[in-house]
């Protein structure tokens, strides 16, 4: 078993990881900041459950995963999954690459194309059926299996909400790029795309 | 070998590491000899890394850290060790 300074130690290590995700899943920085306490305090007491040498953030990640689910989801409001508004695939792909390479500077890489605030918007915005598995695979790179486990859902269901989510998030970063003036209203034809046939 | 359709019917299994080995080589193959996957698969890439740089650069609250550490300043069963 190990000594509370090591815990200690290890476990702080993940502090700033574990914010910025109860950050995406409560979307408010006070129950953020309560959803992250709840986690450190919830593992401090189930340590003797932790495996010494195996991953200590994927097991503080999921008791973060657990509590938010438990104590926070039931305060917002569910969204159906068919609330989803669905796009095709490669949609941000087909809508960016056919933005006029002269109204694109040089330096407007896709880093520079969208701000911190609408990429995190993006994410919040996506109904928690989504939100939870894409935080988790795209942000925190939890495998599926890992995902699976965490959420209490079969692979081939975060695989289907992992498609989905990512589709809706890109969809709402296109609209962003859009009021912006980046990205045209109206897509510009896409029949040289690989992906049609 | 895959054709367009059924690698980017991979693109994020493959992106996602989650690929049986076979399977990710042929979509690796084909990517070699095909530029306009191999930037369709780029641009998805690159969209992941924008996403996990932008979603989790929250600065930390000023006193949360301190506040975490108080927790572990409680020793529940008074044995002075963890569990």
């Amino acid at each position: 078993m190990a000594d509370r300074a090591t815990f200690t130690q290890d476990a702080m290590q993940h502090a700033g990881q574990l914010y910025s995700a109860a950050m995406r899943m409560t979307r408010n920085r006070s129950d953020a900041e309560d959803l992250v306490q709840e986690t450190y305090l919830r593992a401090y007491r189930g340590f003797h459950g932790f495996e010494e040498g195996t991953n200590l953030r994927a097991w503080l990640f999921r008791i973060l995963t657990n509590t938010y689910i438990n104590s926070y989801r039931s305060k917002q409001r569910r969204v159906q999954e068919t609330e989803l508004n669905d796009v095709e695939d490669l949609y941000l792909y087909r809508r960016i690459s056919n933005v006029d390479q002269a109204s694109r500077s040089a330096e407007d890489t896709l880093f520079d194309l969208f701000t911190d605030d609408e990429v995190k918007a993006a994410l919040e915005d996506l109904p928690e059926n989504f939100r939870l598995p894409v935080l988790l695979a795209d942000v925190e790179e939890f495998s599926y299996k890992e995902i699976a486990e965490m959420l209490d859902i079969p692979i081939g269901t975060v695989m289907s909400r992992l498609h989905r989510g990512r589709k809706a998030m890109q969809r709402a970063l296109a609209d962003y790029a859009t009021n912006r003036g980046i990205l045209t209203r109206t897509p510009a034809s896409s029949s040289e795309d690989p992906a049609d046939g | 070998m895959a054709d367009c359709n059924e690698t980017l019917r991979e693109l994020e299994a493959f992106l996602d590491g989650e690929l049986p080995r076979d399977v990710h080589d042929s979509v690796h193959t084909h990517l070699e000899g095909c530029m306009d996957c191999l930037q369709a698969f780029d641009f998805h890439a690159e969209l992941r890394t924008v996403v996990r740089e932008k979603c989790r650069n929250d600065e930390i609250p000023p006193g949360l850290l301190a506040k975490i550490e108080a927790c572990f300043g409680e020793d529940f069963d008074g044995d002075g060790v963890i569990g």
